[in-house]
């Protein structure tokens, strides 16, 4: 057999000067002959270490071979036996920390292209007309609530769904998807892709109700009366901003806003859409992880002359996935490391006009394990801005652990629960993803959701808790 | 989400009836609904002024001041909405207060109007005044009056009760007598600022019902944020009622201003569609 190449197949991609412009999806995705040439130089390993390395043990070399051998509808059902949205990951996981950092090629060059070969596999079962219908499964008679329609609440649905039970879904919004169809941006994750993906899972039998905000409309102890048990996946959409003078200016934005204007609401199509967005000259976002990489981007895509990250600690520590930083970086962003902003000015009128930046030193480590940011005394200076977004992140939303009796609830305002089974402390509820954990990624709340649908099937089966 | 009743209150001013069971078996007085006209439409709050928890039906009236409004004006009976979504909103706290005055501006005065019958059931003293710039525009006075033990009117020009400001009355009310409970008020931001000036002067109590413009309505995305006690809330969440001693009223002015410039562009496309029709 020959050595592998040392290099992924590259992936071909819309050219930066253009793609600035537009918010069309960056990367175009893999060829058939380019999907087949990357799959062959995986190694089928006998003790895969990258299924290891994904939170929900895909049948990674199981996949690829049969790409490799060209079975396009096998690799695809193999794909599914474990993931469900397999569209969805392939764009937005990260897999150089996962599956990809521990594959035994990357030792000699470049890992296998796991994520684009997972989108490949996704994505050309979209194009197929004759799509096959998913199998009918007799019914346990018993019905499961899941609140929230996000990566976590969709797992979960779809699994339970497949093992017979009648699942209904409860989205606050108007839309399916969770942060996927408001958060996260077309050019990165295209909204038809979701949508695909929740129609799939409609298509096994759950229910879908939207414009429903549980613990308003109904409380979780008001469905336990209708529902044998209950999955609360409500997210982490809580909007965090740093208390700086001046913050309430016109023209600061939470990534929250700012981002479900454009994506959700579709404000980039402003006035063909009705939901306005500011579109500033010279922006500055705060923060330095994905959320802030989505909104820097946008902001170029809505024509800023000059958009700015502003991140109090180096390049190194930035917790956004290298790819995005790489993406923004030929875009033109401008990184201001080790910055930390202190106030704002608003100008008569009360819009933002410039804001106070301190420059910062790094020192001891932290409890995170990062160098602590010190500020330089005396470093204060000014950077004009008509636009700032500020993506220091969030927490979960207090709704559900407010209005639901006997949930034992964090030091962070997240949900308790059991990693292994996503129970609760409350008899019948479940809860995963980022209102269990904090913000964190869609595979671990997509493997929350699947590790909550093994266990409350068993509770289901045996009512035992 | 299908329109049963749709009524003209008086010029630009609309009142539907809307199926929503769901929705009205849950509202309490002080609570709003999110709703989109369209697809493409924007999310936009109005109070629940009503319900009827037997037939499953809620009633909002609104006022047609821009693009999204005129827009849900433009609808007919046996329409639906796009998506409406709610009760959201913490209710107004409903307790026996003694004396109350309660003052209601505009549309605003929809708005109070279930608080007004929920007070009333509670046992308070009502006292009412709601104001407007004409005769037409103070709107529901019967409604109201059914409720209170007595009712106050001022408009700008003269055409109806006293000549002038709703804090014309006010100020006669809080200086004959002291022992005023709360003193509620709903209006234009100006008319709650200028309420909660004059009340401030008197220490009493003072519930303004704040209406900052928002896009989820349940806490995510911060676009309706309002400094409160030096401490920034979430209108939707943390309100909409709020202690109007403590509101930075200013900065609530300065925010509602963010999109004039695309409020005209919306405009632009309304009239086209109007005179493509
Ligand atoms: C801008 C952005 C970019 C990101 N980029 C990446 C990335 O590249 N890769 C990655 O892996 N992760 C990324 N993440 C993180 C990832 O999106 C989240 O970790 C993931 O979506 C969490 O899934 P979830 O199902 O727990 O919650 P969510 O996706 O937040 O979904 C929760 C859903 O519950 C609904 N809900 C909330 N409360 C209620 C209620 N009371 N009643 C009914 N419904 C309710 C919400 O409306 C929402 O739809 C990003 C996050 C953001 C914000
Ligand atoms: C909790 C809450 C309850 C409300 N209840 C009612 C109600 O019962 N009846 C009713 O008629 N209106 C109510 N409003 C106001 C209503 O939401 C706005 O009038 C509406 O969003 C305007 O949309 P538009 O597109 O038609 O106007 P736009 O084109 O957005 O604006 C037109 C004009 O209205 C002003 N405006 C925009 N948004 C608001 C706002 N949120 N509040 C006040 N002025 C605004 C603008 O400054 C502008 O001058 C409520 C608002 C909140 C936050
Ligand atoms: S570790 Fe890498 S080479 Fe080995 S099976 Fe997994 S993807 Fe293939
Ligand atoms: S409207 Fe989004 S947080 Fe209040």
């Amino acid at each position: 057999m020959n050595k592998p190449d040392p290099k992924m197949v590259p992936m071909r991609e819309q050219d930066p000067s253009e793609r600035r412009n537009n918010f069309k999806e960056v990367p175009y995705g893999y060829s058939l002959d380019e999907a087949i040439c990357e799959a062959k130089r995986c190694l089928q390993c006998k003790k895969p270490l990258c299924i290891d390395g994904c939170p929900v043990g895909i049948d990674i070399p199981g996949f690829i071979d049969l790409i490799a051998k060209g079975d396009l509808k096998g690799s695809i059902k193999k794909m599914k036996e474990t993931n469900s949205l397999p569209a969805i990951c392939g764009r937005v996981c990260p897999q150089e920390e996962q599956c990809q950092k521990v594959c035994i090629l990357s030792k000699m060059g470049e890992p296998v292209g796991i994520g684009r070969l997972e989108r490949f596999i996704a994505d050309w079962e979209a194009e197929q007309t004759n799509r096959e219908a998913p199998r009918k499964v007799a019914s346990s008679g018993k019905k499961v609530a899941v609140v929230g329609g996000g990566p976590a609440g969709l797992t979960v649905a779809g699994e339970l769904a497949k093992l017979g039970h009648k699942v209904k879904i409860f989205e606050a919004l108007h839309k399916m998807g969770g942060v996927l169809i408001y958060g996260i941006p077309e050019f990165r994750l295209p909204k038809k892709v979701v949508e695909r993906e929740v129609e799939y899972i409609k298509s096994l039998g759950v229910e879908v109700v939207t414009s429903f905000v549980v613990g308003k409309l109904e409380t979780v102890d008001e469905l336990l009366n209708e529902f044998d048990a209950v999955f609360i996946g409500s997210g982490a959409g809580l909007p965090w901003f740093m208390d700086l003078p001046g913050e309430n200016s016109n023209g600061i934005y939470s990534a929250n806003e700012y981002l479900t204007r454009v994506n959700l609401m579709k404000a980039y199509k402003f006035p063909e859409y009705d939901t306005p967005i500011i579109k500033g000259k010279h922006v500055a976002v705060i923060g330095g992880g994905n959320v802030a990489m989505d909104s820097v981007r946008t902001a170029l895509r809505l024509g800023a002359e000059e958009a700015r990250i502003i991140y109090r600690r180096s390049r190194k520590e930035m917790p956004a996935r290298e790819e995005e930083i790489h993406h923004a970086e030929e875009e033109g962003v401008i990184f201001e490391f080790l910055t930390l902003p202190i106030a704002y000015h608003a100008d008569e009128k009360g819009w933002v006009k410039d804001m106070e930046c301190l420059r910062m030193d790094l020192g001891e480590p932290d409890t995170s394990g990062r160098r602590r940011p010190v500020p330089i005394e005396g470093s204060n200076f000014k950077l004009p801005v008509d636009l700032v977004v500020v993506a220091i992140g969030n927490s979960p939303n207090p709704l559900i652990p407010s209005t639901t009796s006997g949930l034992e609830i964090g030091r962070k305002g997240n949900i308790v629960v059991d990693t292994d089974t996503g129970k609760t402390s409350k008899k019948g509820v479940f809860a995963g993803g980022d209102i269990a954990t904090g913000a964190a990624t869609v595979i671990l709340a997509m493997g929350a959701g699947k590790a909550a649908a093994l266990a409350i099937d068993q509770y289901l089966e045996t009512g035992k808790w | 989400m299908k329109i049963i009743v749709k009524e003209s209150i008086a010029k630009d001013l609309t009142k539907f009836v809307i199926q929503s069971p769901l929705i009205a078996k849950k509202a309490l007085p002080g609570q709003f609904v999110v709703l989109m006209v369209n697809e493409a439409g924007e999310r936009i709050p109005l109070t629940i002024v009503d319900v009827d928890k037997e037939k499953g039906l809620i009633t909002i009236i609104f006022q047609e001041v821009g693009y999204t409004t005129k827009l849900l004006g433009k609808l007919a009976v046996g329409d639906s909405l796009y998506s409406l979504v709610g009760p959201l909103g913490k209710p107004t706290e409903i307790k026996n207060y003694g004396k109350v005055i309660v003052v209601g501006g505009g549309v605003g005065i929809a708005e109070l109007l279930p608080v007004v019958k929920a007070f009333k059931k509670a046992g308070c003293e009502i006292s009412s005044i709601l104001g407007g710039r004409t005769e037409k525009l103070v709107i529901l006075r019967d409604q109201v009056k059914e409720f209170s033990d007595q009712l106050y009117i001022t408009t700008d020009d003269g055409s109806l009760g006293e000549k002038g400001l709703v804090i014309d009355p006010l100020k006669r009310l809080l200086s004959e007598s002291s022992d005023w409970g709360l003193v509620f008020c709903v209006g234009p931001v100006v008319m709650m600022k200028a309420v909660s000036d004059l009340t401030r002067g008197y220490k009493i109590e003072t519930i303004v019902c704040l209406n900052a413009i928002m896009i989820d309505g349940t806490g995510m995305c911060g676009g309706c944020r309002v400094t409160v006690n030096n401490k920034t809330k979430f209108t939707c969440v943390d309100g909409p009622d709020f202690d109007g001693h403590k509101v930075d009223f200013n900065e609530l002015m300065t925010r509602q201003k963010r999109f004039l410039q695309h409020e005209d562009k919306s405009m632009c496309k309304l009239n086209k569609q109007i005179n493509n029709e």
